[in-house]
């Protein structure tokens, strides 16, 4: 059995074999319980070309990677996605997580498929497509999962630009951002000249 | 059309979005050679409620009501999950006596779950008086909820920095009194599932999802442990106090010495979770007793702990063992009193493609068996359909449910 790498050496490893493509690189620690047990989590910001070549990494330092989702949200002229993987799992207390976040441009919002690598992904690359609207290439079913076949194409319900879906939102407040409605105009009386109907 | 061109040794069953099995709408596509499934497809996406995009334009507080309501079994895994990324962000320290009343809850939470899925998986193979056996067994679970939090579904127990209830002294004797019930409901509970001839001949070598299955297609929970692979995220990589029980994986080996991957493994994994969360919320309350009342979340004032995440900045997620397995919640606080991206991912997410190998070569009277086997968190109506070579007919709910018990039926003759 390969020897468990630590945070650091994991981060290490990343930096070795794909040099500037690891953009951003840091380990967090918390201290979790009554006796404080300190866990680690590896957060990396990573070029979107060599994504699919470092989930083949991740699988190499441990082959059953787990990949729990991909979350996203779109930050002026870029679309984040944090894809959210762990390793070590089966061992008590030697589980790290790793997060692998991928901007991609808005001009280009592609990203390579790793549903071949890790078929459970499926779901999370259909449902950043249909969210975000990006576009995941090679996908192996390319159809929608959440959103339904009518809804309206080039809408993007968790984007923040143009491209946002809040006008398919119907009898929704907004406690945080109120919306100042118009006042309507007071409309004018008719004024009955005397006489004239007669 | 040509009469040699319709000719097709298979057809397709849609079953769903509504369906019995399901506790939420959900889509199957079944490709059908006479009794057996030879290929299954997923449809999701019916009751999408927009949770997320709702949550995004709510403060932290909010939220965590907003996020109860994600799941009427999980409401307090959602809350908490979200809670405890917004911690970490916002580097809140939780009290000791909080820790193991979060373990408490949770754990009560998975006592509730796994015997309502009992009760369900009984009713789908037609043993309805097992159903109402284990949901009996299921109230006093709730009985002991509502007591502790003052609520049986929605508990309102959840908040950020630590529980908005404590458990006093005067009420460690229910709960005690309650564990002790659950303690000798274990026993029959485990002589109906394990040993009963028709539960042993509906579950076993039915629904097999293999270990490499469960690692590639990333299932979480008893579904993955009940395949062998070890992965318990209490264990794994632990919050709140769990790192300080005593506990270990939960496997069918276990018990029986091997490991199938089959819906009995699955039942297995689930009764030896609920006598496993008995034993833990017993250690809590041992602990507990040793730590003065009181100190039970790090700032009581609700507006001054708003005033606190609205300054905070940064990203987390935060993971948690739900019922069905891991639960995680990705949080992106900048600065204001909304965070700017919050994403959900609850168990059956990643259980879903599970079922596709689950259902191959099964027939079709084990479908509801096979899909229950998950604990799929979705909800129930009631009717199928079944379109054959074009023509659409329509099979009910109590024809599909009548077809599952006749096979029980026919196996016990």
């Amino acid at each position: 059995m390969k020897k468990e790498l630590s945070a650091e050496e994991i981060i290490q490893s990343f930096k070795d074999t794909f040099k500037k493509d690891v953009m951003k690189s840091r380990v967090e620690h918390y201290h979790v319980g009554p006796k404080k047990t300190e866990i680690k989590q590896i957060w990396m910001t990573v070029n979107k070309t060599a994504y699919k070549d470092m989930v083949k990494h991740l699988m190499s330092i441990d082959k059953d990677a787990h990949f729990a989702v991909s979350s996203g949200y779109d930050i002026e002229d870029t679309i984040d996605i944090v894809h959210h993987f762990s390793i070590y799992h089966g061992k008590r207390g030697h589980e790290l997580s790793i997060n692998l976040t991928t901007p991609l441009p808005k001009t280009d919002p592609t990203i390579d498929t790793i549903s071949d690598l890790i078929p459970g992904a499926l779901i999370a690359e259909r449902e950043k497509q249909e969210m975000l609207g990006i576009k995941v290439i090679d996908i192996p079913k390319d159809k929608r999962v959440f959103i339904s076949d009518d809804f309206p194409e080039d809408m993007y319900p968790w984007r923040k630009d143009e491209k946002n879906a809040d006008s398919m939102g119907r009898n929704l407040h907004d406690p945080v951002k109120k919306e100042v409605t118009p006042k309507l105009k007071p409309k004018k009386k008719a004024v009955k000249k005397g006489g004239d109907d007669e | 059309m040509k009469a040699e061109t319709i000719e097709k040794t298979t057809y397709t069953i849609p079953v769903g979005p509504i369906h019995p099995a399901l506790k939420e709408p959900v889509m199957f596509e079944f490709e059908i050679d006479g009794e057996r499934i030879v290929d299954a497809d997923v449809y999701l996406g019916h009751v999408h409620r927009t949770v997320e995009w709702t949550g995004m334009r709510r403060n932290p507080i909010q939220i965590l009501y907003l996020a109860e309501r994600i799941c009427g079994i999980c409401s307090y895994c959602h809350p908490m999950s979200f809670a405890l990324a917004v911690e970490r962000i916002a580097g809140i320290e939780i009290p000791e006596r909080a820790d193991y009343l979060r373990v408490v809850h949770a754990e009560l939470e998975r006592i509730c779950s796994h015997v309502l899925w009992a009760g369900v998986a009984a009713h789908e193979i037609g043993f309805d008086t097992v159903l109402f056996l284990s949901w009996q067994i299921r109230e006093k679970a709730l009985d002991l909820t509502e007591y502790l939090t003052g609520n049986r579904v929605t508990k309102g127990i959840s908040m950020i920095g630590g529980v908005r209830r404590d458990i006093t002294k005067r009420m460690y004797p229910k709960v005690n009194e309650t564990m002790e019930f659950f303690k000798e409901s274990f026993e029959k509970m485990r002589k109906i599932f394990l040993e009963d001839k028709t539960f042993k001949l509906r579950s076993q070598q039915c629904g097999v999802l293999t270990k490499k299955e469960a690692l590639d297609l990333c299932a979480v929970g008893p579904t993955t442990r009940a395949s062998g692979v070890k992965k318990d995220v209490r264990l794994d990589q632990p919050y709140f106090a769990f790192g300080e029980l005593d506990f270990d994986y939960v496997t069918p080996d276990v018990l029986t010495g091997e490991v199938n991957g089959d819906v009995y493994d699955r039942i297995i994994v689930r009764l030896l979770e609920v006598k496993q969360s008995v034993e833990l919320i017993e250690q809590c309350m041992d602990r507990l007793s040793g730590i003065p009342e009181g100190e039970i979340v790090a700032e009581p004032k609700i507006a001054k702990l708003l005033n606190q995440l609205k300054k905070i900045e940064g990203e987390n997620i935060g993971r948690m063992e739900a019922p069905r397995g891991e639960v995680i919640h990705y949080v992106k606080m900048t600065g204001q009193e909304h965070p700017y991206s919050w994403k959900v991912r609850a168990p059956t997410y990643n259980n879903i493609l599970p079922w596709i190998p689950m259902l191959k070569g099964e027939q079709i009277a084990d479908i509801p068996i096979v899909a229950a086997s998950t604990d799929p968190c979705m909800s129930c109506t009631n009717r199928v359909g079944i379109v054959k070579q074009g023509k659409r007919t329509e099979l009910t709910k109590e024809r599909l449910h009548q077809l599952s018990v006749e096979k029980t039926r026919r196996l016990m003759q």
